[in-house]
């Protein structure tokens, strides 16, 4: 509170806000920047630089899995020795495929989302002139960023990058003897992660006090838009369960570099014989990272659900249904997210009672998924739908999100996990749920909040191109991998050709390799889109051009550091009111009329 | 060359896209954001049934291409597959009702509600029945699925019949070994610091190491142990105890629908029983190189991919014809020690047999 009081005398003191602005330098307006505004655009823009490269290292992998008897001259051009002969070794698929995850899970959905639209919503939706701390917040980016850059030159050591799966089981990650890429490109790895453990807590720890805080008079937490309940639930689950994966590290780094034995345990090693340590749990490192692994999960999808409630409301004319069971749904689900992690261990020797239990636990989250898929339909249920590009990512995204959770329904039953574990099945569940469907909820969010950030338009038609073109190819690519899961194909293969039971897909597969790639390339067109408009956009005319009931669109068209110019916005009512009294819509600074009615 | 002009239409396709949408913005404008928004809602709300409807035909289609080639459409070659099949089946009867219901009442709504000009839309925020019915319904059927899955779940699990054959299963990059008993039925102790790749693959406590604190286990001297190739009989149960030598693998059984992570220091164990032979699998697949495949399903290093064993179920006549033939691994490391032979006739493992029986009951 006392930060906001002397970002209020300052205010004061500068007389008009411009003006404050202008003593700015370049280093500290756009590099250091201590503006949460600007750290979510440098978020943003780090995590598109990220989901191009780990997209196109999906390219990359993809194109061995559709032709893998074909020589492509061009990629030795590109990947030098990663591609001799013009096909990708498999040393190389194997660190695409790992980079390709830890990027996209990681550096994209996490910290791309959630640092963008944590740190751009947060207070200019809950009305406040900034975060709690602005230090902590620009270091939370920098950390990030770091993070980036040791991620990168991992690539580029003699021995490769980490080879081993995004989820880095040891002692595969702990052996450099029992893979090259577990050697200097893992230490890399895990510097990176643990770097980017540090940005996570920097940030979460931020939003959290932020929301908890800094609200404006009158916004109780009743009346947060969703959006903010779902990145302070976000917050929390991160805050939660990172420093459990850190500890997981840790235990890493003393077997990998100190001797310990934390994973390790009766090995012999081809080429290097049996290695000393005694009485290690190599499982034991999965029980830590999946503690993480499933929250994270969350953490990635908690952001989107709660823009697609926003997004999906404010487009249809008409409040969220049920806005209490949405936070009561994101709450059991944040608090289920944290029992269920051993889902992703059926199969490993697990207790076969424990088993049970996790399976209840599991199944149990698909209750308040279903309400809100349900609450996200009753939403649409006679509105007056108004498709913008965001509305229609908005729209994919439940669609996916339905899809992609009942296919949890079959993998959570230990069962039927017995027969699909480490299948395409499983590909397909989580590329649907998560992958795909927290894209969306991210080009929804961007789509709607650009003019908020820019202060102009992105092209609505090539928006609408964007949308068809990727709903249809996110279907196209994933939905036959349900088939070739149910014949058994398992994930993490280089090549199919030895296998009797496998090598019968190798035409889905190049017609899956094929939709990758226009998939990409639309995804480039986006990235045009979004580049040209920040430059040369139609210029916003509306200081609220969807006619919005929450608190940014109050802000000027350019907010200055601090927001709002005057005071801020005092808050009485919840962010739905649309279509009360046969009003479009109401803002939430707007006071209750004498003869409105309640709901 | 040709990559070049790939790029080249391709850079064209893309200035070719962007000028068409600047110039629609552009006549957007002109005609008003009101009546271009009408035009767009128009537009896309045409393409949610579209969408819908071209995406359901392909759900169907897609199912007619490959649902021949999922292991749903042949019988599960295993008694515990047949479960796994079933538990699937009413799975996806919940889930794919679910589906449909739910995609179309998406994609529909969205059409229906598109924005009309008079129309005024319904202040709808909360109605407690609705809630109360979608939190109770799909609990009550999710109910119905733990409870069938966890009843599956306590067979698999459960311990392997008595009679059941015992068979351990090592992984190591990238391979597979399998150990049979032998004669004694008893599996002798071993130890991985006197594993040598050459001659004692699983590092069988076969001499006495003062060292190592070891003594020689006579049990181990009649194990068998193959590599890459393991038989089982059909319609007698078979425990497998798997274990590691180096990094995590996982035992996978797709035609059996079940698997089991190889940890290096922690044995695991699954048993199942086999439905059809090989040969019966021939036929029944109509492929006349059916092979029971296991793959490996975790990812152990850069030859993961090429990590396959085979499973060969054949007659109890037939298992033990092969099982005779095999001779126990003690005796490659010490040929000295194995008995006399000659030529390779029945007479020979008939030698070898009586001489592992010997063996095994001069050790009692
Ligand atoms: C109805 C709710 C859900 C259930 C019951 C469920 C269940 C499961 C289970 C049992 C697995 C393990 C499969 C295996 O490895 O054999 C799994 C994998 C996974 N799920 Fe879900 N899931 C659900 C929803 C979600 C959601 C909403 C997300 C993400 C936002 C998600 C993301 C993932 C990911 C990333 C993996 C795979 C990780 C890996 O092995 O690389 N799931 N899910
Ligand atoms: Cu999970
Ligand atoms: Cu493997």
């Amino acid at each position: 509170m006392s930060h906001e009081a002397t970002l209020h005398t300052s205010h004061d003191a500068h007389g008009h806000h411009d003006h404050h602005e202008h003593h700015q330098s370049f280093i500290s307006k756009y590099i250091f920047s201590m503006d949460h505004k600007m750290i979510a655009k440098q978020f943003l823009i780090t995590g598109m630089i990220w989901a191009v490269l780990g997209g196109l290292m999906s390219v990359f992998f993809r194109l061995q899995l559709g032709y893998p008897d074909t020589s492509f001259p061009w990629l030795e051009d590109i990947l030098g020795k990663w591609a001799k002969g013009g096909h990708i070794t498999p040393e190389a698929y194997y660190a695409l495929v790992t980079t390709h995850g830890t990027v996209l899970v990681f550096f994209v959905l996490t910290a791309g989302l959630s640092g963008t639209f944590a740190n751009f919503l947060i207070p200019l939706q809950i009305g406040a002139r900034d975060m709690a701390s602005p230090f902590m917040n620009m270091l939370s980016y920098w950390f990030f960023f770091l993070a980036g850059v040791v991620m990168l030159s991992s690539m580029f050591v003699e021995t490769g990058p980490f080879s081993g799966g995004w989820t880095a089981y040891p002692p595969l990650s702990a052996l450099g003897s029992a893979s090259p890429g577990s050697k200097t490109g893992m230490d890399l790895w895990i510097v990176a992660m643990a770097l980017f453990v540090v940005s996570s807590l920097l940030g979460g720890l931020n939003y959290i006090a932020t929301v908890l805080n800094m609200r404006t008079k009158g916004m109780s937490m009743t009346r947060l838009p969703l959006t903010v309940w779902a990145l302070f639930f976000t917050a929390v689950l991160g805050v939660l369960s990172f420093p459990v994966l850190f500890s997981g590290f840790i235990l890493l780094i003393f077997d990998r570099n100190f001797g310990t034995s934390f994973y390790l345990s009766d090995i012999f090693v081809n080429g290097v014989g049996a290695l000393p340590n005694e009485g290690g749990s190599a499982i034991l490192f999965q029980h830590l990272f999946w503690f993480l692994g499933h929250p994270e999960v969350y953490i990635i999808l908690l952001p989107a659900m709660g823009m697609v409630s926003e997004i999906l409301s404010t487009n249809s004319r008409k409040p969220i249904f049920g806005y209490m069971a949405m936070v009561g749904s994101m709450f059991a689900i944040a608090v289920l997210a944290f029992l269920v992690w051993a889902h992703h261990m059926f199969v490993t020797g697990l207790n076969p009672f424990l088993g049970s239990i996790f399976v209840l636990l599991t199944l149990l989250i698909a209750v308040p998924s279903a309400i809100k898929v349900f609450n996200w339909l009753t939403t649409l249920w006679k509105g007056n739908i108004r498709f913008t590009p965001a509305m229609l990512f908005a729209i994919g995204f439940v669609s996916l999100f339905i899809s992609g959770g009942l296919t949890g329904i079959w993998l959570g039953n230990s069962s039927i996990d017995i027969h699909l574990h480490d299948t395409y099945f499983v590909i397909a569940h989580f590329h649907i749920v998560m992958g795909v469907a927290s894209m969306f909820g991210m080009f929804a969010g961007i789509y709607h909040w650009f003019p908020k950030m820019y202060g102009r338009q992105m092209n609505n038609t090539l928006g609408y191109i964007h949308f068809w073109v990727t709903m249809a190819g996110a279907y196209l690519i994933f939905w036959p991998m349900h088939y070739e899961g149910l014949a058994g194909m398992p994930r993490r293969y280089y090549d199919y050709s030895i296998w009797e039971s496998f090598k019968q897909f190798e035409g889905l597969n190049r017609f899956i390799s094929i939709v990758v790639i226009i998939v990409f390339m639309v995804q480039l067109l986006f990235l045009l889109n979004f580049f040209y408009s920040i430059i040369k956009g139609r210029k916003l005319t509306k200081q609220n051009p969807w006619e919005s009931n929450t608190l940014e669109w109050t802000a000027p068209i350019h907010p200055g550091h601090g927001n709002w110019p005057g005071e801020i916005p005092e808050v009485y009512r919840w962010a739905y009111d649309y279509g009360k009294d046969g009003k479009e819509f109401i803002p939430q600074n707007v006071p209750i009329g004498d003869d409105e009615s309640h709901h | 060359m040709t990559m070049y002009l790939t790029l080249a239409v391709i850079l064209l396709v893309f200035v070719v896209i962007f000028q068409i949408a600047k110039a629609s913005e552009y006549v957007a404008v002109l005609k008003g954001e009101e009546q271009n928004r009408k035009q767009t809602n128009k537009i896309n709300g045409f393409l949610m049934v579209a969408f819908l409807v071209l995406g359901l035909i392909g759900v169907w289609y897609c199912n007619k291409l490959y649902f021949s080639k999922t292991l749903l459409s042949i019988d599960a070659a295993s008694i515990q597959g047949e479960k796994v099949d079933l538990m699937i089946w009413w799975t996806l009867g919940v889930t794919g009702v679910t589906f449909i219901a739910t995609q179309i009442m998406l994609f529909v709504l969205a059409f229906k509600y598109q924005e009309k000009e008079n129309r005024k839309v319904y202040f709808f925020a909360h109605s407690t029945f609705l809630e109360v019915l979608w939190t109770s319904v799909p609990a009550i059927v999710l109910t119905g699925l733990i409870v069938f899955g966890l009843k599956n779940w306590a067979f698999f699990t459960s311990e392997a019949p008595k009679d059941a054959i015992q068979i351990e299963v090592t992984g190591k990059q990238f391979g597979w070994i399998f150990r049979y008993p032998g004669k004694d039925a008893t599996f002798g102790k071993k130890y991985f610091k006197v594993i040598d790749p050459a001659s004692n693959s699983l590092g069988l406590i076969w001499k006495d190491s003062a060292d190592l604190n070891l003594k020689d286990d006579p049990f181990s001297h009649d194990d068998i142990v193959t590599e890459g190739t393991m038989y089982v009989v059909k319609g007698k149960p078979c425990k497998l105890i798997i274990g590691s030598r180096d990094v995590i693998h996982d035992v996978g059984l797709s035609q059996f629908r079940l698997k089991m992570d190889a940890v290096p220091g922690i044995p695991t164990t699954m048993w199942f029983t086999p439905k059809y032979t090989t040969e019966e699998m021939k036929t029944i697949t109509g492929n006349p190189n059916f092979q029971y495949e296991i793959s490996c399903d975790q990812m152990c290093g850069n030859g993961h991919y090429s990590m396959k064993g085979v499973i060969v179920v054949v007659s109890q006549e037939e298992y033990n014809a092969w099982l005779a033939k095999q001779k126990p691994y003690y005796f490659s490391a010490f040929p000295e020690k194995a008995p006399a032979e000659k030529a390779a006739d029945a007479t020979i493992t008939a030698t070898a047999t009586t001489a592992v029986i010997a063996d095994s009951a001069a050790k009692k």
